[in-house]
């Protein structure tokens, strides 16, 4: 029949496409390109907020970290505590973050520990702006990639006001901020 | 005057270091009590290794090639799907999915430094390569948002023809739109507007869960409305079927033209064999083909004209000109207060001139993208009208290998398959 060659420059045709499509594959995976994640850079972010309501995730996958290397150990603590708070001790009233998940806890005279509960923050970033305007900046925030979902197109990073999210490799997954690498304070 | 000088040089000397030092506004403390500092806790992600997602995927391709077209079973590809659903949804969360990959993929054509992981790139392409063989048994039981909706589409009603070609169009609109934005360095439309995703995440938007719910509900009659009527994944995959080699067969031998499976088709993917009493004028049929081949320049260049006209509005996706707008209105006082964008923006080192001069360029390839895909759907449209157009004869009931999506539906309706036909045939059962 004369549909027989039809047929095999079609089979060439399918086998052809095939053969290109594993080799666009295999250059691909040559390519070496190891695994990346969303990170956000502490240094350009400006706590607007947006972390904590534009994350797929709720509660979102952002939270505050602390750097307690460059933390200054302070009684008055900018993160801690409400601008003007009447007393410097646990009440609520005086506490800065909405969900109360900063524990300062004693140290020693006169120094003051404070630890970030990861369970129960939102990563709105309230601290961390009161860190960086009276502080040493040791409160910031970082996606943490135990929640991350690792989307596609970070939806955070996609309304970020300041540009601060990236695809890091997954080798250095966080961007920590250390004695050496300062404070990375704000204008 | 000496004294001055030093003192002077001092206190420059003073500034210089305070200003290497003063990055730290408090002092650290040295503690006398032994206390050392905690550890921070910085988790790895626990990913689960790409060769798994693509060994899965494979399987679960080859599983329902084999169950259409060798085993010719609804419920085996009914159960692959619900384990997709399953894995690549409920599981895997439903990213990276296949038609969310398409992006990446042209994504790393326009820009070359964009690195394209091997499993992204696997997974665009096996559904591509498995479509040329066996047709779109992606569609039917490995896509997690085809099989979400598989599960909806409990009682399926037909949509009359002109409906669903006219609203077909809207998944080349679709893919138009997802590559104009990749171009114009909008972001990942697919990703962003994906509607099911929320249910896979078990958490999503309010307006996600409406649209996505939506979908479902209208998928309870009008069986799987985002894969026939949005999906950009589909177009592609409905080009490559077109020349599947093994694509799923309605009869499993002769067909006897019963008409029986006429109605089985929740897709309209059936071909009815063409009425032998009514011949077709040739005549007629090239007249019209000619008309329309003269007009396709003249429509295709209407579209592409109103792309372009239509770029500025267009253009607002971009986030640099929308705040570019907004910072521009609120220079001009039109706005008492300003919004996070434009108080980061402000904050930044960036002049705005050079935001503004950045948006005109951006606005500038929205220009050149919407005329381009204005000029696509222009010839999209051509393309859907000459086929219209052209009457291919045709003698049985076929599946239609760009629409059918292999759902193995309308094998139960053919009396050869259940042996009640007195077509005889030894294969037919294997």
């Amino acid at each position: 029949m004369s549909d027989k060659p039809t047929i095999g420059r079609r089979d060439f045709m399918r086998v052809a496409a095939t053969v290109a499509a594993g080799g666009a594959a295999w250059t691909v995976a040559r390519r070496g390109d190891e695994a990346t994640v969303w990170q956000l850079d502490p240094a350009k972010c400006v706590q607007c907020g947006r972390c904590a309501t534009n994350c797929v995730l709720n509660p979102s996958a952002v939270k505050c970290v602390h750097s307690y290397p460059i933390c200054g150990y302070c009684d008055l603590c900018g993160g801690y505590l409400q601008p003007g708070a009447k007393a410097r001790n646990t009440g609520a009233e005086n506490e800065l973050c909405p969900v109360g998940a900063i524990t300062r806890t004693f140290v020693e005279e006169p120094f003051y520990q404070y630890t970030i509960d990861e369970k129960l923050c939102v990563g709105c970033g309230k601290c961390v702006k009161g860190c960086n305007v009276f502080g040493n900046g040791s409160l910031y925030l970082q996606v943490k990639h135990d929640l991350c979902v690792g989307c596609n197109e970070c939806a955070i990073a996609r309304n970020c006001p300041a540009q601060a999210y990236q695809r890091i490799s997954v080798r250095t997954a966080y961007l920590l901020k250390t004695r050496d690498s300062g404070s990375g304070k704000q204008g | 005057m000496k004294l001055k000088h030093l003192a002077a040089a001092a206190l420059l000397i003073f500034a210089w270091a305070h200003e290497t030092q003063a990055e730290f506004r408090f002092p650290m403390p040295e503690f006398e009590s032994g206390y050392k500092h905690p550890e921070m806790n910085t988790p790895l992600p626990a990913r689960i290794p790409a060769a798994v997602d693509i060994t899965v995927l494979f399987v679960a391709l080859g599983a329902t090639a084999w169950s259409v077209v060798k085993l010719r079973s609804r419920s085996m590809v009914f159960l692959i799907a619900v384990f997709s659903l399953v894995y690549f949804g409920f599981y895997r969360k439903g990213c990276v999915c296949p038609v969310g990959s398409l992006q990446n993929i042209v994504n790393a054509l326009i820009d070359r430094n964009f690195a394209v992981p091997l499993v992204v790139m696997m997974f665009f392409l096996l559904p591509l390569v498995f479509a040329l063989y066996f047709g779109r048994v992606f569609c039917a039981a490995v896509c997690p948002l085809g099989a979400i909706q598989e599960m909806c589409a409990v009682c399926p009603v037909q949509v009359p023809r002109p409906v669903e070609t006219t609203l077909g169009l809207l998944t080349y609109a679709y893919l138009g739109l997802t590559v104009l934005s990749l171009v114009t360095g909008t972001g990942f439309l697919i990703c962003r507007y994906d509607p099911f995703i929320g249910f896979f995440r078990q958490g999503a938007s309010f307006n996600m869960s409406l649209v996505g719910g939506g979908l479902l509900l209208i998928g309870v009659f009008v069986a799987r409305p985002y894969c026939r009527f949005l999906c950009p994944f589909g177009v592609l995959l409905r080009w490559v079927s077109l020349f599947s080699r093994w694509h799923a067969s309605i009869t499993p031998a002769e067909c006897i033209q019963c008409r029986l499976c006429e109605l089985s088709c929740p897709y309209g993917a059936i071909v009815v064999p063409t009425p032998s009493d009514r011949p077709v004028d040739r005549r007629t049929g090239a007249k019209r083909l000619g008309l329309l081949l003269l007009l396709a320049p003249v429509i295709i260049g209407i579209t592409a004209w109103t792309g372009m006209t239509a770029h500025e509005m267009v253009a607002r996706l971009h986030p640099t000109v929308r705040l570019a707008e907004r910072v521009a209105a609120e220079e001009r006082g039109l706005f008492a207060e300003s919004t996070i964008d434009s108080d980061a923006f402000r904050a930044g080192k960036q002049a705005p001139a050079e935001l503004y001069a950045e948006a005109n360029a951006i606005e500038h390839r929205f220009k050149h993208a919407c005329a381009w895909f204005g000029g696509f759907m222009g010839l999209v449209l051509c393309g859907k009208l000459i086929r219209l157009s052209v009457i291919r004869k045709s003698s049985d009931y076929e599946a239609d290998r760009g629409a059918c999506l292999s759902c193995a539906r309308c094998f139960a309706y053919c009396p050869v398959e259940a042996g009640e036909a007195p077509v005889e045939d030894p294969h037919a059962r294997s």
